[in-house]
C-alpha cells in the first residue's frame, strides 16, 4: 500500500499540473534505483560508475558525450577546436571559454579558478585521486581571466579533448575543497557527501551505500528545469530485483544497469509498467587468449610468463575457434536488447569500426576443415585433436555472473563440436578483477587459457585502449602482475602502429589506423571478440524525457526528465 | 540405566530397531530419504539423458524453455515434450537429469557436511562441559570461530588449498573436500555450545555420581551416560545442519567459490531458478521441495531414533 | 557467580584481541583488493597510487595497530561525547568533549568514519532484525512446548512439516516468493524498504509497520523453525524424567509441572540458541536485507567484504566479536540461575 499508492497518488495529483506549462520541480518525485549503492559523491575519490553517476546529478564537466557519442558543450559555448582557433595549431593548447552567468548551487559564480582548482586537486601525488590520467601530459592550467582556462600539453596531443570532459572529470568547487588537497581528502567526509556543483539538482541527504535524496538547485541555469522538485536514489540489491521495482511493482521510476537475460526482460515487460532502454557505447565482451604457457606444473618464474603457449598461438586454432562459436545465440541467450555481435576489438564509434571480419554465421565444418588442414588432428581417438602430441584442453575462466556462465557452457559445447576440450571455471569478480599481486585468480595473472570479460574506454578516443595491445605492458611478476596486455600480446609492428596514432589527427585518419590496429591484434590471435554490449535500463511508462547514454553518465539528462501527462 | 547398559548389545540394538520400526514418522523418513538416495543414485541409470547435455543449432531453440509435461494439463498452449517431463532450463538442459545429478552433489555435501559438524560439535561441547580445565579454552575458540567472516575465510582457503586440492583429487573432488571442510568449520560452534550447556547440568545430576561411585572411568561416563542424554538437541542439529550445508553450498557456488558452473546442486538450481519464478516456477520449486523432503525425513529419521533409543519412551 | 562474571570479564580482553588479530590476519591474507570495483579504464599506476592513499603500503603491524587504538581508544571517546551532547539519554550530562579531533577509524569505500555510517544503519537492523527475533522467541517457545507436551498430535505434525520446510528454505527463494505474491500479484507491500522514514506518529508508525511485514516474515519463519525444534526436543528429553512423574505424584497442577518444572529444565539448549542468535540481530540478515534493500548492518557487511573495505570488516566483525563474547557469558550465567546445580568455581 504505502509507497505504491503515495507514488501512485503523487502521479495522480502532479498529472495535473504537467498539463500547463512546465516549470522547475512541477512534477514532483522520481525514484531511481540503483542495485549498487553510491559510497561516496566525489567521483575523484570512487572512480566507480555508481558513484561517478550519482555525483554527476550534482557536478558537471565544461563538455560531454551525448548519446551518440558526440562531444556537446556543457559549461561552455562552443567546443574548442584547431578550426574556431580553442586548439592550438601545433596541438599542446586548448583555450575553455566558460558560459557566461553560471552560478554554483550556492549562489556564487563559477570561475575560471574553479577549473584549475579541480586540476590541482586531482593530480596531487597524496589524494589517490581516481581520475589522474585524465590529467595525463599537462604540464599547466592557466587562468588568464575569471571565464578562460589555458591547459598546455607537454607534446602535440590529437585528442586533447579529456580533461574535464565526460562524467568522470566534473569540476569542483575550489571554496569547498580547498583545505582537501591531498591527505586530507578523506578527512573531508562533508563535502564529498554534499559537493557543491552547478547540475540541476542539489543533495539533501547522503546515507553511504543506501540512499540519497536531492533537491531541485534554486540557482541552476536553466530557469525552467529541472521539472522534478526531489530526487530519490536508492541503492542495493540485484539487477533483476530492480527490474521488478520498475516494471511489475511500479514503485520505482528508473533501475540502472539491467544486464538480465532476455527471456527475463521479456516476461518482465510483458508486466506493462514500463520500457527497457539501451544504447551501446565501445564496451566489448571478449574471450583473451594466452599467448604465454599457464601450465600449473611450470615454476612459479615461468608459469605465464614463457611465450609461447603450447597450441593457441596457431592460427588454425584461434581462427577455428572463432568460427565455432555461434554468436548470434550468445546474444539470444544471455543478451537481447542489450547485445550485438561483433568481430572487432573497438565496435564504436563508427569511424574506429573495422569491416574486415565476417563472423556473425557459425561455421563448425569450416573450423573443422581449417583444423584438419593444419595438421592438428585427433591422433589418439579420445574425441580431442592434438597439435604435436599436445592435446587440445583449455582452462577457460570467467568471472561469477549468470549470462557469462550460460556462455561459458555454450561455448564449451561448440568447441567441443571441433575437438577442443574445456574446462571451466568461474572466480568471484572482486577476486578476479581485484589486482592483488598475491593472488593466483586475477585476471591479470591469466592462470588459464582463454577468459571473458568485458572491457571498454571513457570517451570516444581508444588511443589508450589500443595501447592494451603494447608489449610493455604485459603484465609480469616484477610489475607486481600489473599491466593492461592481458594478453600479453606482443608485435613491434603493433607498437610501431600505436606510436604513428599517437602523432595523427583528425577522426578519419586516426579511424584508418584505429582500424588497422584492430584487424593486426584479431588477426593474430589476441583475442576473439564476442559481443558488443549496450547499457540497459528500465524506464517506467510515466517517465518521459530519459535519453539513454552509454558514452556519459546514465543520469546526463536528469533536468529534462518529466512525468508523462 | 546402568542395567541396560550392562546388558548383551545385541538385544539392546534388537529392541531399539524393534522400537524405530513401531515409529510411523520414523518409517516414512526412512522410506522417503531411501527413495531419495534411490533416485539420485539409481535414477540416471533409467533416465539417461545427460545433465550437461546442450541441443546444437535450430534444436537449442526447439528445446530450451520446455515446460513440465503436467503444465499441459491447465495450459493447453504450454511447450511440453515427454522428452522431458519437467522440463528444460533456459539451455535447454534436461531439469530431471539435472534434478538428479544435482542431488548427489547436494546429498554428499550435506550429509558429509552435516557429520563434520556435528561430529566436531559434539566431540569439543562433551569435552568442554566434561573437563572444567578444557572449558574455558574450547570455548573462546568457539567465540574466535563465531567471530570470524565466512567469506574472508573461503578467499583466504581457497587460496592455500584449491590449486593442491584441485590437482590431487580433480577439480570437483577438490572442490568438494573444501566446501565440506569449510561448512563443517564454519558451523560446529552452535553445536558444540548447546551440548556444553547439556552436560554442565548433566553431569551434576544423580545418576552420572552413581556411575561416578561405582568406579565408572571418564571416557565411559562420556559415551555410554552423557552422549545418549543429549541425542535429541544433537539430531535436530544434524537434520537442521543438512539443510544449512546445502544452502551454504549453493551460496559458494552463486559467489564463485563452489564447484564449476557447468556442475549442477540443488541448491544452484534453486538459486538460478530463482530469477525466473513467475514464468517457470518449476525450476525453483522442484530443488526446493527435494531440499525440503531431504531435511524433513532426515528429522523425522532423528525423530524415530530419538525414541528408539530413549528407554523412558521405548516402553510406551 | 559474580567473582566468575568478573573474571570471565577480564579474560575477555586478551581473548578480543586475539580475534581481532585473527581476523585482521584473514582479511590481510585473503586475496581480494579494493581496486576491484574501479573500472579496468583506470590504469593500474592510478589504482597503485589509490592504494597507497588508502593506507594499504605500511606494514602490518602498523597498520593493525592504527586500526586497534583507533577503534579502542578514539572510538569510545567519540561515542561518549556524542552520548553527552547528543543524545535523548545522557543528553542532560555535561558535554564531555573528549574527542579532539585524531583519525578515527575511516572506511576506504566512503572515506568517511565506520562508526558514523553504523550508527546511521543500526535503526533499520534492529526495527527488521530485532523484530524478527521477539516475534520468533514469542512463537517458538509456546509451539515448542505444546508440541512436546502432545508428541505426535496433528499440532505436532504439522509444526514439524512447516519449520522444517521453513528452515529448509533459503531466505533467497522466500524472499522472492512474498515479493512476488504481496508486492506484485496482490500489491498489499511494498517490495522496498525506504530507510529515509520517520515514525513520527500514529500514521507513519502503520507505514512503517507495513513495509516491515515481508522481511519481518520471511525472517521470522527462519528462526522459529530452528528455535521451536530445540525447544520441542528439549521439552521431550525433560518430560520422561523421573522429577516429572514425582511432581505429579505430588499433587501438582499439569501447568505447574510443565511450565514451572519441565520448561525450566528445559531452557539450556534454547538459552543458548537465543544467546547465540542475539549479536545476529547486529550482524543483520545478509540475504533477507538484500532481498528487500533493508540496507542495514548486514548489507553494510556484504558489502564492504564485496568492495573489500577492509576496515569497515575488520571494524564490523570485531563489534561483533564483542557482542558474541558479551552474550556467551550472559548464558553462561543464565545457566546457573536455570539450574542453581551447575558451577563455575
Amino acid at each position: 500500500m504505502t509507497a505504491r499508492s503515495l507514488l501512485l497518488g503523487a502521479t495522480a495529483s502532479f498529472a495535473m499540473a504537467t498539463g500547463a506549462q512546465a516549470e522547475r520541480g512541477s512534477d514532483g518525485e522520481v525514484r531511481i534505483l540503483y542495485w549498487q549503492a553510491p559510497s561516496t559523491l566525489n567521483p575523484f575519490l570512487s572512480g566507480g560508475r555508481k558513484d561517478t553517476e550519482a555525483g554527476g546529478i550534482i557536478l558537471e564537466p565544461l563538455a560531454r558525450f551525448d548519446e551518440e557519442g558526440i562531444l556537446t558543450p556543457w559549461l561552455v559555448d562552443e567546443i574548442p577546436t584547431v578550426e574556431n582557433g580553442g586548439v592550438s595549431e601545433d596541438l599542446t593548447q586548448i583555450t575553455w571559454k566558460l558560459s557566461p552567468g553560471i552560478t554554483w548551487s550556492d549562489g556564487t559564480p563559477l570561475t575560471s579558478a574553479d577549473v584549475k582548482f579541480t586540476y590541482e586537486y586531482c593530480t596531487h601525488p597524496e589524494g589517490g585521486c581516481a581520475q589522474q590520467s585524465k590529467f595525463n601530459g599537462i604540464t599547466s592550467v592557466e587562468t588568464p581571466d575569471a571565464q578562460t582556462v589555458v591547459v598546455t600539453f607537454d607534446s602535440p596531443t590529437p585528442n586533447p579533448h579529456v580533461a574535464f570532459v565526460g562524467m568522470e572529470s566534473p569540476i569542483l568547487q575550489a571554496a569547498q575543497f580547498a583545505d582537501c588537497l591531498g591527505a586530507a581528502a578523506s578527512s573531508c567526509t562533508e563535502a564529498n557527501f554534499a559537493p557543491i556543483g552547478t547540475g540541476p539538482f542539489v543533495v539533501e541527504e547522503f546515507r553511504p551505500n543506501d540512499v540519497i535524496v536531492y533537491a531541485a538547485n534554486e540557482n541552476y541555469r536553466k530557469p525552467d528545469r529541472p521539472y522534478f522538485a526531489k530526487v530519490t536514489l536508492k541503492g542495493g540489491g540485484d539487477p533483476a530485483s530492480a527490474a521488478r521495482a520498475v516494471m511489475e511493482t511500479g514503485e520505482f521510476d528508473y533501475a540502472w544497469n539491467q544486464q538480465l537475460a532476455p527471456d527475463i526482460i521479456e516476461s518482465l515487460e510483458a508486466g506493462g509498467k514500463g520500457v527497457f532502454i539501451s544504447d551501446f557505447g565501445p564496451t566489448m565482451e571478449r574471450l583473451m587468449l594466452n599467448h604465454t604457457n599457464p601450465d600449473p606444473s611450470l615454476g612459479p618464474d615461468e608459469r605465464a610468463i614463457i611465450k609461447p603457449h603450447p597450441f593457441l598461438q596457431n592460427p588454425a586454432v584461434y581462427k577455428a575457434m572463432s568460427m565455432a562459436i555461434d554468436r548470434q545465440l550468445l546474444v539470444e541467450v544471455g543478451y537481447g536488447p542489450a547485445g550485438k555481435v561483433t568481430c572487432n576489438w573497438v565496435p564504436a564509434p563508427e569511424w574506429y569500426n573495422s569491416d574486415t571480419f565476417d563472423c556473425a554465421e557459425q561455421d563448425l565444418e569450416g573450423a573443422n576443415a581449417l583444423l584438419d588442414e593444419a595438421g592438428i588432428i585427433d591422433t589418439d581417438g579420445d574425441g580431442i585433436r592434438e597439435k604435436d602430441g599436445v592435446p587440445l584442453k583449455v582452462l577457460f575462466q570467467t568471472s561469477t555472473n549468470a549470462v557469462r556462465q550460460d556462455s561459458q557452457e555454450l561455448i564449451k559445447q561448440m568447441w567441443s563440436d571441433i575437438g577442443i576440450e574445456t574446462e571451466l571455471r568461474n572466480i568471484n569478480a572482486s577476486v578476479f578483477f581485484g589486482g592483488d599481486a598475491g593472488s593466483p585468480d586475477t585476471f591479470q595473472r591469466f592462470y588459464a587459457d582463454v577468459q571473458m570479460y568485458a572491457n571498454t574506454f571513457g570517451g570516444t578516443d581508444p588511443q589508450g585502449y589500443f595501447g592494451n595491445g603494447l608489449c610493455d605492458k604485459a603484465p609480469t611478476p616484477e610489475k607486481q602482475w600489473q599491466g593492461e596486455n592481458i594478453a600479453r600480446y606482443c608485435n613491434p609492428a603493433f607498437d610501431a602502429l600505436h606510436e604513428e596514432l599517437t602523432r595523427t589527427v583528425g577522426n578519419e585518419a586516426r579511424g584508418e589506423i584505429g582500424r588497422q590496429l584492430n584487424d593486426m591484434a584479431i588477426e593474430e590471435g589476441m583475442m576473439i571478440p564476442l559481443v558488443h554490449r549496450g547499457t540497459v535500463a528500465a524506464r517506467a511508462n510515466t517517465l518521459e524525457g530519459v535519453v539513454m547514454n552509454a558514452w556519459d553518465s546514465e543520469l546526463w539528462n536528469i533536468d529534462a526528465w518529466r512525468r508523462a501527462d | 540405566m546402568t542395567d541396560r547398559a550392562e546388558a548383551p548389545p545385541r538385544s539392546q540394538w534388537a529392541e531399539v530397531w524393534h522400537q524405530f520400526r513401531r515409529h510411523r514418522g520414523a518409517m516414512f523418513g526412512a522410506a522417503v530419504f531411501v527413495f531419495i538416495i534411490a533416485g539420485v543414485f539409481l535414477g540416471p541409470l533409467i533416465w539417461t539423458v545427460d545433465p550437461q547435455f546442450l541441443p546444437r543449432g535450430r534444436d537449442f531453440l526447439n528445446l530450451r524453455d520446455t515446460r513440465p509435461i503436467y503444465v499441459a494439463l491447465w495450459d493447453g498452449a504450454a511447450k511440453v515434450s515427454w522428452a522431458h517431463p519437467l522440463g528444460t532450463d533456459n539451455l535447454g538442459r534436461d531439469t530431471l537429469a539435472r534434478l538428479m545429478f544435482g542431488g548427489r552433489v547436494s546429498i554428499a555435501v550435506g550429509l558429509a557436511a552435516m557429520a563434520l559438524t556435528v561430529g566436531l560439535g559434539t566431540g569439543l561441547g562433551l569435552i568442554a562441559g566434561f573437563y572444567r580445565r578444557l572449558d574455558a579454552p574450547l570455548m573462546r575458540l568457539t567465540d574466535l570461530f563465531l567471530a570470524l567472516p565466512l567469506l574472508p575465510l573461503i578467499l583466504v582457503a581457497s587460496l592455500l588449498f584449491r590449486e593442491a586440492l584441485a590437482q590431487r583429487f580433480g577439480p570437483e573432488g577438490g572442490t568438494f573436500l573444501l566446501i565440506v571442510t569449510l561448512i563443517g568449520l564454519t558451523s560446529w560452534m552452535q553445536v558444540a555450545r548447546i551440548v556444553r550447556g547439556d552436560v554442565l547440568a548433566l553431569k551434576e545430576r544423580e545418576f552420572i555420581l552413581a556411575a561416578r561411585s561405582i568406579g565408572t572411568t571418564n571416557a565411559r561416563l562420556i559415551t555410554r551416560h552423557l552422549l545418549p542424554n543429549i541425542l535429541s538437541p544433537v539430531l535436530v542439529s544434524a537434520a537442521l545442519g543438512i539443510a544449512t550445508a546445502i544452502i551454504t553450498e549453493s551460496a559458494l557456488s552463486f559467489l564463485g567459490f563452489g564447484f564449476p558452473p557447468d556442475f549442477p546442486t540443488w541448491g544452484r538450481l534453486l538459486n538460478d531458478g530463482v530469477a525466473r519464478l513467475s514464468s517457470y516456477p518449476e525450476r525453483a520449486v522442484w530443488p526446493g521441495i527435494l531440499i525440503s523432503l531431504t531435511v524433513l525425513s532426515v528429522n523425522y529419521l532423528g525423530d524415530g531414533l530419538r525414541d528408539a533409543l530413549d528407554p523412558r519412551i521405548r516402553g510406551r | 557467580m559474580l567473582t566468575y562474571a568478573i573474571r570471565r570479564l577480564v579474560l575477555s580482553v586478551p581473548t578480543l584481541l586475539l580475534i581481532a588479530l585473527a581476523i585482521f590476519l584473514l582479511l590481510n591474507l585473503a586475496p581480494n583488493d579494493p581496486m576491484a570495483q574501479v573500472p579496468l579504464t583506470v590504469p593500474p599506476e592510478v589504482k597503485q597510487k589509490m592504494r597507497e592513499a588508502l593506507g594499504l603500503g605500511e606494514a602490518l603491524h602498523i597498520q593493525f595497530w592504527k586500526w586497534l587504538v583507533q577503534m579502542v581508544w578514539v572510538e569510545p571517546r567519540v561515542l561518549v561525547d556524542w552520548l553527552t551532547g547528543d543524545s535523548a539519554l545522557f543528553g542532560w550530562l555535561p558535554d564531555t568533549a573528549l574527542y579532539r579531533g585524531e583519525q578515527r577509524v575511516i572506511s576506504w569505500q566512503t572515506r568517511s568514519p565506520v562508526m558514523d555510517i553504523v550508527a546511521q544503519r543500526l535503526p533499520q537492523t534492529l526495527w527488521v532484525v530485532g523484530t524478527a527475533y521477539l516475534l520468533a522467541i514469542v512463537i517458538a517457545v509456546p509451539i515448542g512446548i505444546y508440541s512436546a507436551y502432545r508428541q505426535y498430535s496433528w499440532f505436532d505434525q504439522a509444526g514439524t512439516f512447516v519449520s522444517m520446510i521453513g528452515f529448509s528454505v533459503p531466505p533467497f527463494f522466500s524472499g522472492v516468493l512474498v515479493i512476488v505474491i504481496f508486492s506484485v500479484q496482490l500489491g498489499w507491500f511494498p517490495s522496498i524498504y525506504d530507510t529515509t522514514h520517520q515514525v513520527t506518529d500514529w500514521q507513519s508508525l502503520l507505514v512503517q509497520i507495513n513495509q516491515m511485514i515481508l522481511p519481518v516474515m520471511v525472517l521470522t519463519l527462519q528462526i522459529t523453525a530452528q528455535l521451536s525444534r530445540f525447544m520441542r526436543a528439549s521439552m521431550l528429553d525433560n518430560l520422561g524424567q523421573d522429577y516429572v512423574r514425582t511432581a505429579r505424584a505430588k499433587g501438582l497442577g499439569e501447568p505447574n509441572v510443565v511450565l514451572v518444572h519441565v520448561l525450566r529444565n528445559s531452557m539450556i539448549p534454547v538459552v543458548t540458541v537465543i544467546a547465540l542468535g542475539v549479536p545476529n540481530i547486529f550482524g543483520g540478515a545478509i540475504i533477507t536485507e538484500q532481498v528487500f534493500k533493508v540496507n542495514g548492518i548486514g548489507q553494510l557487511l556484504i558489502t564492504a567484504i564485496e568492495a573489500n573495505d577492509l576496515p569497515m570488516v575488520q571494524t564490523l566483525t570485531f563489534v561483533f566479536a564483542v557482542l558474541i563474547v558479551l552474550f556467551n557469558l550472559l548464558a553462561d550465567l543464565a545457566y546457573g540461575l536455570l539450574d542453581p546445580r551447575i558451577r563455575y568455581d
